[in-house]
């Protein structure tokens, strides 16, 4: 079977809906018409340029092509958790510690799928490797980048709590512990959510995309399910890397809560 | 080993006994040296901002800073700095709480007998334990706060005013308190505050703190 080609007439069509709420969100003084209309813009460039990199690559299949591409969307995706976070960390350090949890988490599980479940040969097959670590880094991506926000401006809002406790004796681990389980909590809540929903309410994404390119119902839920383990894992390991990384940049060696390492907020 | 002069004559006599602060210096201030012996209480004052509270803070080494704290001889750095901050307990002048009730705050090892005389003297009922902490006003917190600081068994108390919220009554009970058990447990005493009699009422010694190190202070 093969799928039915859009038109940009179609594509055209969507757009137009996109539009109307633009123009909703105006009429009614929403103020987010300007960033409905530029995210629009910039999902449809983003995604045509991927779309012709995509086509390059899928047919090359070099594996040095493979290594750039991913590693420019590690590179990207630390830019976004460094981007959306309240209270950054000075210097590279910050940057270091999201692209180096994103790097350790994403990577290293998208590398054991490719290699041992899905077994394509050879493994960095852009077909299977582009979309699944993408994928990943995506969902990585959200948790570090929730989890490390929260965690900044937590340790930053109680500072008094978490000293009242060093003074008390208190190992920076323990004086710490509440905030930091919470930030993992935050950070891993929306992908054990989107578990729960799967296939109840939610239809992913992955798998409709599949059913629409014409693959059978079975073979699709198979990969969801797949995807939904790894996504799962590596998003779990990455914020745990990331906060475990960021929380001991913030106590120096004499145990001392150090917030000068951050960023102030004007 | 080139012999380093200390500025602490306390030092040069050897294993000094007690808390002594040698050069202590931070950002724009000190240095700060004082030895209080074990069971001696001294006042610190100086007008607002000076950085008493960080004096302090940096003694209990929570803030970076220069020049060194020792206990008993033993230099601050060669402690593990948890233990040290247990044995250098300071009372800040806000307390901090992160559990819902009074008695989470415990640690389940310390001696509960001990905290529940201790409660009473300062005019807690038995079930102290049980209340919550959003219903206590201030003072309440001042007090469960000291006590949650001297349950610790400390070997240095450095005070940052802490009657600032307690009435008339309260404060000479828990000026009480501090004064016998810094006697009988051989406690070293940092108080600091702004009201001069008190300091004198109970601190052998008072001194000014001043930007560029202690000045003494004389009885009116």
């Amino acid at each position: 079977m093969n799928v039915i080609s859009l038109s940009s007439v179609d594509l055209s069509l969507a757009a137009f809906l996109l539009l109307l709420l633009a123009a909703t969100s105006l009429r009614i003084g929403l103020g987010l018409e300007k960033r409905i209309v530029i995210s629009g813009i910039r999902m449809t460039v983003q995604l045509l340029l991927i779309g012709m990199v995509l086509k390059v690559l899928f047919a090359s299949d070099n594996f040095v092509l493979v290594a750039i591409m991913s590693i420019c969307m590690l590179l990207v995706a630390g830019y976004e958790v460094r981007a959306r976070q309240k209270r950054k960390l000075r210097g590279t350090t910050g940057y270091l510690i999201s692209t180096g949890s994103m790097l350790v988490s994403s990577f290293s599980v998208t590398f054991l799928a490719l290699t041992v479940m899905v077994g394509v040969d050879p493994w960095y097959t852009p077909q299977y490797a582009i979309p699944m670590l993408g994928m990943l880094l995506g969902n990585t991506m959200n948790g570090v980048s929730l989890a490390s926000d929260r965690l900044t401006t937590e340790m930053y809002n109680q500072r008094g709590m978490v000293e009242q406790r060093l003074l008390l004796g208190q190992t920076w681990q323990e004086a710490s512990g509440e905030i930091r389980r919470d930030c993992m909590r935050t950070g891993m809540i929306p992908i054990i959510n989107s578990m729960a929903a799967a296939g109840v309410v939610s239809l992913p994404g992955m798998m409709t995309g599949q059913i629409l390119g014409g693959s059978s119902p079975l073979d699709a839920v198979k990969y969801q399910i797949l995807i939904m383990f790894l996504i799962a894992a590596g998003t779990g390991f990455g914020v745990l890397t990331a906060i475990w990384l960021i929380s001991r940049r913030l106590f120096d060696d004499r145990q001392r809560l150090v917030l000068d390492c951050l960023t102030n907020v004007k | 080993m080139k012999e380093v002069s200390l500025q602490s004559p306390s030092l040069k006599r050897g294993r000094q006994r007690g808390l002594s602060l040698s050069g202590v210096s931070f950002l724009d201030n000190g240095p700060y040296t004082i030895a209080v012996e074990p069971g001696a209480c001294i006042g610190l004052t100086g007008r607002s901002g000076v950085g008493k509270t960080q004096l302090l803070r940096a003694v209990a080494d929570v803030i970076a800073h220069k020049g060194s704290c020792s206990l008993d001889g033993k230099l601050c750095d060669s402690f593990f700095p948890p233990v040290w901050r247990q044995m250098v307990a300071m009372l800040p002048a806000e307390s901090f709480w992160w559990y819902d009730s009074v008695g989470a705050h415990f640690d389940t090892s310390s001696d509960l007998t001990e905290c529940t005389k201790l409660m009473e003297k300062v005019g807690f009922s038995r079930d102290i334990m049980d209340w919550q902490i959003s219903r206590l006003s201030t003072g309440e917190r001042q007090r469960i706060s000291l006590i949650r600081t001297l349950i610790n068994r400390p070997r240095v108390l450095l005070l940052d005013e802490p009657t600032s919220a307690l009435d008339k009554k309260m404060v000479s009970v828990v000026e009480e308190i501090l004064a016998e058990r810094c006697s009988l447990q051989r406690i070293s005493c940092l108080w600091v505050g702004h009201d001069i009699e008190q300091l004198f009422r109970v601190a052998g010694k008072v001194y000014r703190v001043e930007t560029e190190g202690f000045k003494e202070e004389v009885a009116i």
